[in-house]
């Protein structure tokens, strides 16, 4: 990605995106939290719906809504010392088709990209396959940020027992 | 083992400081349960404002056996067993939907009133002459025992014969009655689809767990302490809001001495509450425009009073809980010894800001959903215990927390908010509903005594 900035806000590209959403990926995989808080805007939302085709996420239950400071928090438990539930800890994996790119403006700054995938958490014998769908709003401050990730399980109404990392 | 179906096999699993291991691990104990304690027990089965026009449905458990619960053409809520009476094939698969005046079964088409009642089969005259009117067939789907609906929320006893509604919650429903009050149109609304979380293990856990008031400063200590450690430690210019995290988190670390003295309060059948005193809802941020709704409804005098109850967790035995302070129920619905699916529903009180809603509905999402950093500790807490219950290392599971001898769980009693009296409420009247259809001795025990 270019570091120098032209009349346009930004002069991010196709690959510039996918690289991002792949990254993204991998920093959890590898449980790089810490990197991966670096990832979002400081207003930014990560939203997983209880329901197919959720609109509210304020006022109807949701899996996730959480902002920078319950994203923290969830780091922050996932490092310490009396997090039973994660002792021993949890590992994912998630396995990206193409992601699609549905919005590059760089006049304004915003993008759009949808990615299907298979995301896989283990832990002591256990191990659950969720299929999803992440959209990614990002924004250009500086850098790309995450304005809005919104994760679509596809079997959202089914009962599942605990999903301890992020999807 | 196979327990016999006998008072005196039961009543020697649950003593006064202690019960069996189990009461939490027996696939036949399970199996005595589903006959005898969830029939003679009145089980919370939905809220009437799931099924608001006539023809509609929804479709649960009531533990192991499958319901519908619909509106009828008189506007009466009806509870049926979700199965056709000719093979058995369950009648509604969708969770909620409307069926019309009838339902039909997609089998062969036989068809019922939304009272059950049989309306009609195709090519009948098969049966003529066959004896069909004298069928148990013939009768239709059939109705539970008993529905009750109490301020909209309705329970099912699915012995035909029993305890009353009202004798089996008594006093306990000020808790219910409280949640509704607290709606400006005295009417609550359920709010999209529950959060259904499935635990391994024993339906008993996780109500024992809503009375237990010495576990969140430990078992929590991963969340809601560390929400707290970042809170203190953050730059927090003039005006810095306290994020919502802290307003339902951080309370779950308030020390011993907070919980020793907001109270728990039981009543006879296994009914009680924490939170007597004051609860962790008591703090909660005033929402512009409340205040006024609920006067104009109740006066100012019966509205402060309404709103000065912070009940923290209603346990109605045996296997649902409330919070009234913020509109939600949790159902625990029991799928085997090891296996429970756990439903966390919301409700809107209807003519109430929307900001009521939205703290509902945070709650819900940071405590009781499958992606909770407070659930997940619960459960691996509650599964925890399931595997180590299985050792024989230990035959008991201790409830003796300010024990007082002599104590008597038929009457309704205030004590400190640590003691395990509310557990040994809800084993009490786990004898008393489980046996209550039990011989005391099996036939042949009684002749070998005679």
């Amino acid at each position: 990605m270019s570091d120098t900035l032209a009349t346009t806000i930004a002069d991010v590209t196709r690959d510039d995106l996918i690289d991002f959403v792949h990254a993204e990926a991998r920093m959890l995989d590898e449980g790089r939290f810490d990197d991966w808080l670096t990832l979002w805007a400081a207003d930014g939302m990560y939203w997983m719906p209880l329901e197919w085709n959720q609109q509210d996420p304020i006022h109807e239950t949701s899996l996730l809504w959480e902002d920078q400071f319950m994203l923290r928090l969830r780091v922050e438990r996932l490092n310490g010392a009396r997090t039973f539930s994660q002792k021993p800890k949890s590992r994912c994996l998630h396995v990206l088709n193409r992601p699609d790119v549905d919005l590059i403006d760089n006049d304004k700054g915003r993008y759009r990209v949808v990615t299907r995938m298979t995301y896989v958490e283990t832990r002591l014998d256990e191990q659950f396959l969720l299929a999803i769908t992440a959209t990614h709003d990002l924004v250009w401050q500086e850098g790309l940020k995450i304005k809005l990730k919104r994760v679509d399980i596809l079997n959202c109404d089914a009962a599942f027992g605990n999903i301890q990392l992020l999807p | 083992m196979n327990y016999p179906e006998t008072r005196a096999a039961m009543s020697a699993l649950v003593q006064p400081r202690q019960v069996h291991k189990d009461l939490y691990v027996s696939p036949s104990i399970y199996r005595l349960e589903c006959k005898h304690l969830f029939s003679n027990c009145w089980l919370y089965v939905g809220h009437d404002s799931q099924v608001p026009k006539k023809g509609d449905y929804y479709t649960t458990q009531l533990a192991d056996q499958p319901v519908i619960m619909v509106r009828h053409t008189d506007d009466q809520v009806h509870v049926l067993y979700n199965r056709c009476p000719h093979k058995g094939t369950k009648i509604a698969i969708d969770r909620t939907g409307n069926t019309g005046k009838f339902f039909r079964c997609p089998y062969h088409a036989w068809s019922f009133k939304t009272d059950g009642c049989l309306l009609a089969i195709p090519l009948k005259k098969g049966y003529e002459g066959t004896g069909l009117e004298e069928a148990e067939a013939a009768r239709g789907m059939t109705p539970v025992g008993a529905v009750h609906n109490c301020r909209g929320f309705i329970f099912a006893r699915m012995a035909p014969e029993g305890v009353s509604f009202e004798a089996f919650f008594g006093g306990s429903l000020s808790s219910l009655d409280n949640m509704v009050d607290r709606a400006p149109a005295l009417r609550l609304e359920v709010v999209g689809a529950p959060l259904r979380y499935m635990h391994k293990c024993n339906w008993k856990m996780l109500v024992e767990n809503q009375t237990d008031t010495c576990h969140p400063m430990v078992a929590h200590e991963s969340s809601a302490g560390t929400a707290v450690k970042i809170w203190e430690g953050m730059e927090k210019p003039e005006g810095t809001p306290t994020p919502p995290a802290m307003e339902i988190i951080a309370p779950f670390m308030s020390p011993y001495e907070f919980f020793e003295n907001m109270g728990i309060r039981t009543w006879p059948n296994g009914h009680g509450h924490t939170g007597v005193h004051h609860s962790i809802h008591s703090k909660y941020s005033e929402i512009p425009g409340y205040m006024d709704a609920l006067i104009a409804t109740h006066g100012e005098e019966k509205a402060k009073a309404v709103l000065a109850e912070n009940r923290h967790n209603t346990v109605y035995f045996p296997t649902i809980m409330i919070k009234g302070p913020i509109q939600q129920l949790r159902n625990f619905i029991p799928l085997g010894p090891d296996r429970t699916l756990v439903e966390s529903w919301i409700f809107r009180l209807v003519g109430a800001p929307d900001e009521l809603l939205a703290r509902t509905a945070m709650y819900n999402r940071m405590i009781n959903a499958p992606t909770s950093m407070v659930g997940h500790d619960d459960l691996e807490m509650y599964e925890r215990a399931q595997e180590g219950l299985a050792t024989q290392g230990a035959d008991w599971v201790n409830v003796q927390r300010l024990y007082e001898e002599g104590e008597d769980l038929e009457q309704e009693a205030v004590l400190n908010g640590t003691t395990e009296r509310q557990m040994r409420n809800q084993f009490h009247a786990w004898l008393k509903f489980m046996t209550m259809t039990m011989p005391e001795r099996a036939a042949q025990q009684r002749e070998d005594a005679e």
